[in-house]
């Protein structure tokens, strides 16, 4: 007796709607990838000297750079906020026998975030 | 004059390994009731219509899991899944998805039972007690550590949601890996060292790339996205205590 094997298609993430979310925010992390190698360049050249540095930040003003530069900023957002609302799934914690809820998991995650965010966007801009 | 009675579509997945040719679609009209599930529309069909369909089935009460397949492309028991739902719209019927076919709606369940006993689904002690030393006792906080990924049916449903069993058809799985999660919760049980041999190797959590769809198809609200999600952690903080440990590695 001879068993029928399907193969999956190469569109099988088309299928439904959760498949297709799942693989934007898969895809989110080449863009958070392509964005980290434009900031370590940028490293570079502030290691490379004045003129190095200038002629960079005059690349990073060009429009399409700039268009770049909210895409990946708007992948980062949707990857960090899908991956904190799933953090309840793996964080078991219980106080006095009762497991603390997923909402209260989730806010103290977006509270840390935000915190840290604070205190980043402070010492770039504040001092 | 009677009006005629509603009827509703079914396009039924066939496939005869001994008939020769190709698996096709077949269309039968079945009589619509409210209170009819999908089981009760094939049953209509083996019973009144076409005796060759195959399909497993047995409990028509979502217990014995046994009913799963896809319906317009989504796993489901098809004893939980109702006409209405898509009355007066055709129904098509496939074998659950990811599972080498055997005939019609059964599917081959070989892999998954191999699988479910890797992970040894069972109580495991370093050494049994004699009979005379009683019961396990359990109180209801400690059962009610692992109870949830207790209710599998071991329907396949989440098997057959999984993208990553689909492409990579040597993972371990949701339902497998949700039972083991179920084990290593359980207050009498001693066996995660020896499950972990399965669970964290190359072919088991770590293929989970966390779509999720398992739990979303779920009947019976295991979870298993979450138990696999919490052995990836308590994997890796057992690598992070190796490697801290003086003289360790990982």
């Amino acid at each position: 007796m001879k068993a029928l094997v399907r193969p999956m298609p190469i569109l099988w993430w088309l299928r439904s709607r959760a498949y297709v979310l799942f693989m934007v925010r898969e895809l989110t992390s080449v863009l958070i990838a392509a964005y980290l190698v434009v900031f370590l360049i940028f490293l570079q050249r502030i290691a490379g000297g004045p003129s190095s540095y200038e002629r960079y930040l005059h690349w990073l003003a060009q429009p399409a750079v700039l268009a770049f530069h909210l895409v990946a900023l708007a992948a980062a957002l949707y990857h960090s906020v899908t991956w904190l609302q799933l953090t309840p799934m793996t964080v078991v914690i219980r106080l006095r026998d009762r497991r603390v809820p997923a909402a209260t998991i989730v806010a103290a995650n977006f509270a840390v975030w935000g915190a840290l965010s604070v205190l980043i966007l402070w010492l770039i801009v504040g001092t | 004059m009677t009006m005629p009675e509603p009827t509703v579509s079914l396009e039924i997945f066939r496939y005869q390994p001994d008939g020769g040719g190709p698996s096709t679609f077949q269309r039968y009209q079945v009589p619509y009731h409210e209170d009819w599930v999908v089981l009760d529309a094939i049953n209509y069909i083996k019973d009144q219509l076409d005796g060759t369909l195959a399909y497993r089935w047995s409990c028509r009460m979502g217990v014995c899991g046994s009913c799963g397949m896809m319906i317009n492309g989504v796993p489901k028991l098809s004893c939980a899944t109702f006409l209405k739902e898509y009355y007066p719209h055709p129904i098509r019927v496939e074998p659950l998805a990811n599972f080498p076919i055997e005939r019609d709606l059964v599917i081959v369940l070989d892999d998954f039972m191999k699988k479910l006993s890797q992970v040894q689904p069972w109580i495991v002690r370093a050494a049994e007690p004699p009979l005379s030393a009683g019961e396990y006792r359990q109180t209801p906080e400690q059962l009610d550590q692992y109870k949830q990924f207790s209710m599998c049916l071991n329907c396949m449903l989440c098997y057959a949601a999984c993208p990553m069993y689909g492409l990579k058809p040597l993972f371990l799985g949701p339902a497998a890996i949700a039972l083991a999660h179920r084990y290593n919760l359980d207050s009498r049980d001693e066996g995660r060292a020896s499950r972990q041999d399965v669970l964290a190797n190359e072919h088991g959590v770590w293929d989970c790339t966390l779509v999720g769809e398992c739990t979303t198809v779920c009947p019976a609200d295991v979870d298993p996205a979450a138990a696999i999600q919490q052995i990836k952690l308590s994997t890796a903080v057992d690598w992070i205590k190796r490697a801290l440990r003086p003289g360790g590695g990982a």
